[in-house]
């Protein structure tokens, strides 16, 4: 057997010694979980096969729309600001000479992004409260006096889309900002000699090369709003109820398995959240390149 | 509009404009809260918002929170820690060698595997929550630390990020000298890819941390007991005492505002700290694949 020989097995045997850790993983925390949604969604609680029977009862459910809507809403108003105020911040910053300047102001947009999830909803529950608000004039000009006023339903999902734009703005301000040094100098300066001014270069050169940026943040961020959850949860137990804590899809399926024990109807919720993530991202990956090799 | 009119003063105006409001929107929030943790119940609703409270303010408030329900906090912070490091370690130790192998190894199924990977990336991570609680729920794991470990670990964007840093950084001629040097395969990874791999390392390691320590819905699902919340669910605890959100709960335990806040500043002191050394060296390691030579 010659050296070569030897290394190339040697290499082969270590390589599933290197993944195998993670490819269990993998299999008990990706594959099996989808299908075990997938088996429960199909059937019924003794386990006999339900055909589409738990779709059309979640579908039928009279909270399911409500629900659907709630969300989209929230999903529609948060990636318009997301997409629109990401993209002009990040232009602007970048276009700040003066170095500490910029880079105090990336830093007070990204530092919001340490209050994720529950804290940056108690935070919000305290800014939303005109008793104890530290804007509480601002809240009292759009005619706001008390937290039940502020938090009636047709607000929520502005609310919702201000939490979350002030907790992942920021994050994805540095990366554009960052993708904004990679377009050469040069090609901006010959677009400045050329006349071209501030808003045409942004409009014309960088909104363009960011255009690969942008379309990963709206689908993460659209893969990841289609999940609302701790927010209306923290904001029903906040409220006594006023939001109702089936307000999102996610609490929806929360409400059928742990309140009904339904979790057929669960897992159709789970199934039909997780098609549409599935869709999102192959629609990702198969036109956003961004995962190509070399 | 034209550019002309944006390039002069008004447009430089409006830009001023837009950038202090933004300001004041992202920082507002934060100071204030800091500010609140200083203060007594009465001082925060009737004084001015941004005058500080006082160090007694503080303390009173701190000690406040750590007797609730018997010190509950503390348990709570301490069960972040503890869920947030296990899988920060079992995501390390599973996740950077399958990164490498992925990049610089051929074998049977590399490619289904990084498919695979890719595919359950994008997946919210919540959207697989109630069928794993279901899973585990088969095999009795329900209510044990490791219901929230075990699936935490797995952090498929962290292979990613590895797979990408060793495809793109480490020359395979330095490998294979050190093979021809007499190098085990082991020890090829372990004395020359991982040092060179520190940067991606770290970085796996703070989004991994972060993720874990903010992750709400997982720990909410598969623990049912107090003892074995993390912060972030318990602040639900907190919130559930404290009488100006829930009428209902005046009474000996009852929270104040002021302690919520500093409970809130508390539950994310860790990240914040993570975050505040880490912007720098987060970007250096964003970019870290294109500037290697």
């Amino acid at each position: 057997m010659t050296m070569v020989d030897r290394t190339a097995r040697q290499r082969g045997a270590m390589s599933y010694g290197f993944v195998s850790l993670y490819a269990v993983l993998t299999l008990a925390f990706g594959i099996l979980p989808a299908l075990y949604a997938l088996y429960l969604a199909f059937t019924d609680a003794e386990g006999g096969f339900a055909g589409l029977a738990n779709f059309s009862k979640v579908v039928g459910d009279f909270r399911f729309w409500p629900a659907v809507t709630h969300v989209a809403l929230y999903l529609l108003i948060w990636l318009g600001a997301l997409v629109v105020l990401v993209t002009v911040l990040a232009v602007i910053v970048h276009a700040i000479r003066v170095r500490w300047l910029s880079r105090t102001l990336r830093f007070v947009f990204y530092l919001p992004g340490a209050l994720a999830g529950a804290s940056s909803v108690m935070l919000w529950l305290f800014v939303l409260d005109p008793t104890a608000s530290p804007v509480s004039g601002l809240l009292g000009l759009f005619g706001f006096e008390s937290f039940v006023q502020v938090i009636v339903p047709g607000n929520l999902p502005v609310i919702f889309a201000i939490i979350a734009f002030w907790t992942g703005a920021g994050g994805w301000i540095v990366i554009m900002y960052g993708a904004l040094n990679n377009i050469s100098a040069e090609v901006i300066e010959a677009a400045r000699v050329d006349g071209a001014g501030a808003v045409q270069i942004a409009w014309r050169i960088q909104i363009p090369m960011l255009r690969k940026w942008i379309a990963y943040m709206g689908i993460m961020s659209l893969a990841a709003g289609t999940q609302l959850f701790v927010e209306p949860q923290l904001l029903s137990q906040a409220s006594n109820a006023i939001v109702p804590n089936d307000y999102s899809l996610n609490q929806l399926a929360y409400q059928y398995a742990f309140q009904q024990n339904d979790f057929n109807g669960a897992a159709a919720i789970s199934l039909l959240l997780l098609v549409i993530a599935l869709a999102l991202s192959a629609v990702f990956v198969t036109r956003g390149g961004l995962f190509e090799r070399d | 509009m034209t550019s002309a009119g944006l390039r002069g003063w008004s447009g430089r105006t409006i830009v001023t404009v837009m950038v202090a409001v933004f300001v004041l929107f992202f920082a507002i929030p934060l100071v204030w809260l800091l500010l609140a943790t200083t203060k007594s119940a009465r001082g925060l609703i009737v004084g001015n918002p941004f005058a500080p409270g006082s160090l007694d303010g503080l303390s009173t408030n701190w000690s406040q929170l750590f007797a609730f329900q018997d010190g509950a906090v503390t348990t709570w912070m301490g069960n972040s820690a503890l869920y947030a490091l296990g899988a920060l370690i079992i995501t390390l130790v599973a996740g950077i060698p399958a990164g490498y192998a992925l990049a610089l190894t051929e074998f049977r199924f590399r490619r289904l595997l990084l498919v695979l990977t890719l595919v359950v990336m994008l997946i919210p991570n919540t959207a697989l929550v109630l069928p794993i609680f279901l899973e585990l729920n088969a095999v009795g794991l329900i209510g044990s630390p490791l219901s929230v470990i075990l699936p935490m670990s797995f952090f498929p964007f962290g292979v990613y990020l590895t797979y990408i840093y060793f495809s793109t950084s480490i020359p395979r001629d330095l490998l294979a000298a050190a093979r021809i040097d007499g190098c085990r395969e082991f020890e090829v990874f372990t004395k020359i890819a991982l040092p060179l791999a520190a940067p991606i390392v770290a970085l796996v390691a703070f989004f991994s941390f972060v993720q874990n320590w903010n992750n709400f819905f997982l720990p909410f699902v598969m623990l049912p007991s107090s003892d074995g919340y993390p912060v972030q669910v318990g602040l639900t605890s907190l919130l559930a005492s404290t009488p100006a959100f829930n009428p209902s709960s005046a009474g000996a335990q009852s929270v104040q505002l002021p302690t919520l806040a500093l409970a809130t500043v508390v539950s994310v002191l860790p990240v914040l700290i993570v975050f505040l050394v880490s912007q720098r060296f987060l970007v250096a390691g964003m970019t870290a694949g294109g500037t290697k030579e």
